[in-house]
């Protein structure tokens, strides 16, 4: 088999955001195992210093540093890929940053310890967003021997409420930062995510207010100040299977099933029960409750899934695992994602 | 309709009762993300105006559509009278809805705590403008700064609070002292006044360090943002004390007994340990617990038919696997006719309905074992959103029914 086109060939760093809750670091876990097909070497990357990644990989809390979580199965023609993972967190970002620009390591660890860092990151939160993004872009660019140390970097990013803030840093330090050193700097990221390299994609369940977010996120990138920001398609997660075909799914949800019928079928497998007026059996009304229930929540998603598509952002739809998340249900994501073209 | 948790000797809360009692106050509705705090908080606010109360519900970012259905179109921070179905003619009650605008709720507490000169320069000064739309926590002590601002408004006998969205319910309890703890930190006082903080000696160490500090700042963010930091902190300097004030003022009148404080949870087991720790705090801060409000519970009308069975049956009808080892579970028609297909499907899902129901008891019941003198009342799953005014009513009608 050749190797064949995704949805995104060309973008290297891929931005993860969506309601808290959703699916978040689920999600850019999997798509950083779809991408890693193939040989490849993606680095699976979290900002908010929560160690998700450590936990979703069941292992110990990620330093900052970049470390090995996870295999990407090959395949008969091709080497499995691996996954690297970064706890990336500000303090140690601006360390890095002062090291290596200035050669300040030691007056950055002094400034650590006085809290100073934490301060200036809390008064600041613009400079705490260039520090992370400044450190997605890094890894998104970093080459040794002319090579790309990775050949994509997925980013576990905030919750879409502060999404746009979070990504447009430039803007943001601006405020702050006329001129001077920070400020080229935030200038470098903004290159590196207002260019084609990089993609946003939402993670969102079919629910109003997570719907409602994406929209509202979308919506909002698409309306930065100079554009460039390319958004990238819609993850829904969490998604159960319709449980009948369209038609029987809207009377279920009416509460116009046949329960005749259906006391009929009950019969003929041998659980009958008692009869209620009309002629159907309790059981059978009991049923056809339950039954509503699931056609109502069903028919729900698909209201949720057509105002999606008014996004019109390639959509991908992972499963529900009923059994909760491990590696085997991550690697099972993948595949999905891979099945779809999202990766 | 069964309850998912009958049988276990938790207290049941009385939600009626907790309305109908004048000396009820304040209820806040707390919990982690997502689990239905202000569709609870409005529907509590609405069952009380139903009986009688003048309530005003304070909601923190409500889902756009919920919003309309209380008239709650725009953020303006001043509550708006919501018309009440089914109220009772005998005893008319009112009902109030706001959104919590947190960077608004900021400005007036500056506008109120400096001269127009003094407050103008904080309002205009950057460092301000993203602390105060964007600092963790913000949004939680504006929540309490608002409660207390209507409570002194007194035009109300109960106060409905719903508490930000944050993964755990006790950052509404942290946040705010977070907030006053970095405002009141040495660093900001010795931004504000190299000279005063702390004595000679100390000083002396400090301001070594603070020299180095200093330096690094401009060299890296030039030397304008040093100077914009120092105005924006010595600006606050002369309000910290009422800052620190109004938040210990608050938090004690959350600690009174006409408040009462709600935790919300889903029968998850993230939500559920969330609840517990809270429960725990509020037992540490001596804050009164009205109990705990499981949300999206699920319930089965045909519990007598056990998954074992139902399995059983729906394999009788249409087999899970067809002979070419595809699923044919869908309803396509390959095998039996309608009927059966559709009672195949019903009976499958009924037994992952009751598994469902089966761990959600099993989750909660943990809880109450681990908690058993806190009273629980249960909201049943709604198939779809809950996003109007008779929904409200609904949910209200469950919380007061046993
Ligand atoms: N497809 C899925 N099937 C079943 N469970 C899932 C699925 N995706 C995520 N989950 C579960 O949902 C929960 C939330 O997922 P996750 O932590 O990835 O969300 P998040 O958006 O990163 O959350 P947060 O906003 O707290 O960072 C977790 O318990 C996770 O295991
Ligand atoms: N009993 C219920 N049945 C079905 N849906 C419900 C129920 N309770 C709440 N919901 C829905 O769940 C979603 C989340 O509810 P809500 O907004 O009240 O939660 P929240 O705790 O305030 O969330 P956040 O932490 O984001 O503020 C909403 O879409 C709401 O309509
Ligand atoms: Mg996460
Ligand atoms: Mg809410």
């Amino acid at each position: 088999m050749s190797a064949r086109d995704t949805d995104w060939e060309g973008v290297r760093l891929h931005v993860v955001t969506g309601k808290g809750g959703t699916g978040k670091t689920t999600v850019a876990a999997a798509l950083a195992l779809a991408l890693a097909g193939r040989g490849r070497k993606v680095l699976l990357m979290e900002v908010e210093g929560r160690q998700g990644i450590a936990q979703l990989f069941d292992c110990p809390p990620l330093p900052y540093d970049e470390r090995r979580v996870a295999v990407a199965p090959g395949t008969t023609h091709h080497a499995g890929g691996d996954v690297y993972a970064l706890a990336a967190d500000p303090e140690s970002a601006l360390i890095e940053y002062l090291e290596m620009f200035y050669n300040l390591r030691h007056a950055a660890r002094a400034l650590t310890r006085f809290g100073i860092v934490d301060f200036a990151t809390t008064i600041a939160p613009g400079l705490r967003d260039v520090l992370l993004t400044g450190k997605a872009a890094e890894a998104t660019r970093r080459k040794v021997n002319g090579e790309f140390t990775y050949d994509a970097v997925v980013m576990d990013a905030p919750p879409t409420g502060r999404i746009s803030r979070f990504l447009n840093v430039s803007s943001e330090v601006s405020g702050l930062a006329r001129v001077g050193p920070i400020r080229s700097h935030a200038d470098t990221v903004q290159r590196v995510i207002r260019s084609p390299l990089t993609a946003v994609h939402f993670v969102t369940v079919l629910e109003e207010m997570p719907v409602q977010e994406t929209l509202d996120g979308i919506a909002e990138l698409r309306g930065l100040p100079s554009g460039g920001l390319q958004l990238g398609g819609i993850m829904v997660n969490m998604v159960r299977p319709v449980p009948l075909p369209g038609d029987d799914l809207g009377k279920a949800a009416g509460g116009s099933l046949d329960a005749g019928e259906l006391s009929l079928a009950l019969k003929a497998a041998g659980i009958d029960d008692e009869a209620v007026p009309g002629g159907r059996s309790a059981l059978a009304v009991s049923l056809a409750t339950e039954l509503a229930g699931y056609a109502r929540e069903a028919l729900a998603a698909d209201g949720q899934r057509r105002r999606l598509a008014g996004a019109a952002r390639p959509v991908y739809e992972l499963p529900r695992i009923p059994d909760g998340i491990d590696l085997a249900a991550l690697y099972r994501l993948a595949e999905s994602l891979r099945e779809q073209g999202a990766a | 309709m069964g309850t998912a948790i009958a049988g276990f000797r938790s207290p049941t809360l009385e939600v009626d009762r907790l309305l109908d009692d004048l000396r009820t106050r304040i209820i806040v509705c707390c919990g982690s993300g997502g689990v239905g705090k202000t569709t609870t908080a409005a529907a509590l606010g609405l069952r009380a105006a139903q009986r009688g109360r003048h309530v005003v519900v304070l909601t923190v970012d409500p889902a756009r559509r919920l919003a309309q259905s209380m008239g709650l179109t725009s953020l303006d921070n001043t509550p708006r009278p919501v018309p009440i179905p089914g109220a009772d003619a005998s005893a008319p009650g009112t009902l109030h809805a706001m959104m919590l605008d947190m960077k608004r709720t900021f400005d007036e507490i500056v506008e109120s705590h400096a001269d127009p000169d003094r407050a103008a320069q904080i309002l205009a000064n950057p460092f301000y403008q993203s602390l105060s739309s964007s600092f963790a926590g913000t949004q939680e002590y504006m929540a309490m700064e608002k409660l207390g601002q209507l409570r002194r408004a007194d035009s109300w006998d109960l106060i409905v609070l719903d508490t930000p969205p944050s993964r755990s319910a006790l950052d509404f309890l942290d946040a705010p002292q977070r907030l006053s703890r970095f405002l009141d930190g040495r660093l900001i006082r010795l931004l504000a006044a190299p000279g005063r903080a702390g004595g000679r000696a100390y000083m002396r160490v400090v301001n070594a360090g603070f020299g180095v500090f200093t330096g690094v700042l401009t060299k890296v963010l030039g030397a304008q943002v040093l100077r914009d930091v120092q105005t924006f902190v010595s600006a606050l300097d002369t309000m910290f004390g009422g800052f620190r004030e109004r938040a210990e003022e608050t938090y004690r009148l959350l600690q009174t007994p006409g408040t009462a404080f709600l935790v919300v949870a889903t029968p998850e087991a993230d939500a559920l340990r969330e609840a517990s720790y809270f429960v725990e705090r509020l037992s540490e801060d001596r804050m009164p617990l009205a109990g705990l409000v499981l949300n999206r519970v699920h319930s089965t009308p045909a519990a007598h038919l056990s998954a074992a069975r139902s399995l059983a049956a729906a394999e009788v009808l249409v087999p899970a696997t067809a002979p070419d080892g595809s699923r044919s579970c869908r309803g396509d028609g390959a095998r039996g006719d309608g009927g059966h297909q559709i009672a195949a499907t019903a009976l499958r899902l009924h037994a992952e309905r009751l598994q469902l129901v089966a761990a959600e008891r099993r989750l909660a019941q943990r809880f109450m074992a681990a908690h058993p003198g806190v009273p629980i009342v249960e909201i049943p799953a709604q198939p779809e959103d809950v996003h109007d005014l008779p929904g409200l009513s609904a949910i209200g009608e469950s919380l007061a029914s046993r």
